[in-house]
């Protein structure tokens, strides 16, 4: 296998990259040292909105660290040489990417010096709680099929922590969507819906950060990736954005059905401002039209077109969260039907929030640690996908 | 001749006969039922569950005395922003297409079956034997899972550092609180800090008692007349039901 060198401007982007990681991680730091000695206060979180946008940070993260590891699965478990010749690439994602995710989750806590309590002690019942063995489940199970991959003696393994990764993270997202399918209290959640609509999220934005991470890497060895293998992977993510819409669909019309949900879905998609504008020009627009143009528009569908799709796609996954869980909290709990309600509490009222600086600094810092991570992974690590003419081949 | 004079042990019998009655009869009369001081030790029982049964046609709009007395006894601050923890707090409802107005104190339900609970990793959230839902300061990690969960917006997160711990009840920067039925109280034989409000300000809009008890004025009156449970539909059983809504 030849080694494969960086062009002196790719060094010079590594680093500058590394450097600008590391400045937004210590700024993120900050943010959680000034939220954990002054008090949540200084977010814009409240008693009604409760998480804000660190936890939109976190779930695209954490829902993406598995999305991401399709490419390996499809490698791994169905033999196909072109994805498993990416599979180290996504296991390093994957793991970065969840640990990002984490490290924002925990420093969002009002107690993160407690979080040996939480990994300590569980409530059986709480969703939450399975999800911090899901997560540790994951980086055991991601580590070790990373081992079969780099350690020729272990070469034997790969298929069966293959077969594993796949399943866990399978379960890892569903538990992820029970954390607000089992909230029976709000009209967003409680759905049986949310599982499978994650997995979606999970699987295209996933590949769209994978997509960008592949991209910068080829840039950064002066590579070009094959367009038969280019072709492949940008209609997957095509098709991974149709069936993210089709479950968006499907969640907003089965709420539309139901009478008592209809002022929710009033309040989502025409009243409810801010909410109402991310829902079809940040998701709708932004984050599924443009994309899907730019894949599939004849004439359009290149590498840089592709990386635009991708970048896209991420930008309408924070505008769906953002729908979901603000948007969610943010309509009033129903708990006088027939009565219009007020209170000093905000009873009755649509929640107020506008997300402060030190929510913004985290959550960046948070992507930040991922990035970092997977620039020393890239580094220390020979992840680079490289294609042999064969698999070019197979990918026509 | 002089009347013969009553022999003190006839008189005593006599007298411990009448206040015996009359504690029989209390309970009827009052309000509320007189919870038993529970020595220091013993654990919650099940045979009792603590509720409360809350007459909306007795609760006045201007009035929030409830309101008041909780915040001094458990010294919460005067809620100004919605980051302020508010462990009560009085709704004001108007029926849609009749216009009646109702007013209620709102707070903990205090379910059977607590989503807090159910939900709350570290198992800080927890129901007491009695039925009383607590939060474990020691072990809440301050997630706020249990405030997505809850219906009735019944906890508060405490957003700011706690300078004011003369309350009764411990209270720490970054950890979920809600109302704790004045538990500490409720242990000592007394009635919520609410509850003696509400009745010192000559409403009694709030009846306190043991719910598992048939002869308790609470359970006597939720048999008479009709109540309703908030969010009947998720059969979370509350501890607490309301009249006239």
């Amino acid at each position: 296998m030849t080694a494969v060198t960086a062009t002196r401007s790719g060094e010079r982007a590594y680093y500058g990259w590394f450097l600008f990681c590391a400045l937004l991680a210590l700024v993120g730091l900050w943010a959680a040292h000034q939220m954990e000695s002054q008090g949540h206060v200084i977010t814009g979180m409240n008693n009604q909105i409760v998480w804000g946008l660190p936890h939109v940070f976190a779930i695209f993260m954490i829902v993406s660290a598995s999305g991401v590891l399709n490419v390996a699965s499809v490698g791994s478990v169905f033999g196909r040489a072109v994805y498993k010749a990416r599979a180290p690439l996504a296991g390093l994602l994957s793991l970065a990417l969840l640990a990002g995710g984490l490290t924002v989750l925990m420093l969002d806590l009002g107690r993160p010096d407690r979080v040996i309590v939480a990994a300590t002690v569980y409530n059986a019942t709480s969703v939450f709680a399975w999800n911090v063995l899901l997560y540790t489940g994951l980086f055991v199970s991601v580590g070790f099929y990373l081992w079969t991959l780099m350690d020729r003696t272990m070469a034997a393994w790969t298929q069966p922590a293959g077969l594993l990764v796949f399943v866990w993270r399978f379960v890892l997202t569903t538990g992820t969507g029970l954390i607000f399918a089992f909230l029976v209290a709000r009209q967003a959640y409680a759905s049986a819906v949310l599982p499978p609509m994650f997995i979606a999220m999970s699987l295209a934005w996933g590949l769209a950060i994978f997509l960008l991470a592949q991209s910068a890497l080829l840039r950064w060895k002066a590579m070009a990736l094959h367009p038969g293998i280019h072709r492949r992977l940008k209609n997957l993510l095509g098709i991974f954005v149709f069936t993210v819409l089709y479950l968006v669909l499907a969640y907003h019309l089965t709420n539309a059905y139901f009478a008592r949900q209809m002022p929710f879905e009033r309040f989502v998609l025409r009243d409810g401002g801010v909410i109402t504008a991310l829902f079809w020009g940040g998701y709708g627009v932004l984050g599924t039209v443009l994309p899907l143009l730019l894949i599939f528009l004849p004439g359009l569908g290149t590498p840089r077109s592709v990386g635009a799709a991708a970048l896209l796609v991420i930008l309408g996954a924070f505008s769906l969260l953002y729908v979901f869980i603000v948007g969610g909290q943010s309509y009033p709990l129903q708990i006088f039907p027939g009565y219009v309600a007020h209170s000093t509490f905000g009873d009755g009222a649509v929640g107020e929030y506008v997300p402060s600086l030190p929510e913004w600094a985290l959550g960046v810092g948070g992507v930040a640690v991922a990035c970092l991570m997977t620039l020393v992974g890239v580094r220390v690590f020979n992840f680079l996908p490289r294609d042999v003419p064969e698999q070019a081949v197979e990918s026509n | 001749m002089t009347a013969p004079a009553v022999p003190p042990r006839r008189q005593f019998l006599s007298q411990g006969a009448a206040l015996t009655a009359a504690l029989a009869i209390a309970p009827g009369l009052l309000l509320y039922d007189f919870a038993r001081a529970r020595p220091p030790g013993e654990p919650a029982s099940s045979a009792v569950r603590w509720g409360m049964l809350i007459d909306t046609t007795q609760c006045d709009s201007g009035c929030s005395a409830c309101v008041t007395a909780c915040r001094k006894e458990n010294a919460l601050p005067e809620p100004v922003r919605l980051t302020d923890p508010q462990w009560i707090r009085k709704v004001e409802l108007e029926q849609e297409g009749s216009g009646r107005k109702v007013s209620l104190p709102m707070m903990c339900q205090h379910c059977a079956d607590p989503p807090c609970v159910d939900v709350c990793p570290t198992g800080a959230s927890f129901k007491r034997a009695d039925g009383i839902v607590l939060v474990d300061k020691h072990r809440c990690i301050g997630c706020r899972y249990c405030m997505m969960a809850c219906p009735y917006k019944a906890r508060s997160f405490v957003h700011e550092p706690v300078t004011d711990h003369s309350g009764a009840t411990p209270r720490g920067q970054g950890t979920v609180e809600s109302c704790t039925l004045c538990v500490h109280r409720v242990d000592r034989g007394e009635i919520p800090a609410c509850v003696e409000a509400c009745a010192r300000e000559g409403h009694q809009a709030i009846l306190f008692g043991n719910l598992n008890d048939p002869d308790s004025a609470i359970s006597r009156r939720l048999r008479s007349v009709a109540s309703t449970r908030l969010r009947a539909d998720l059969n979370l059983d509350p501890g607490v039901a309301y009249e006239g809504i």
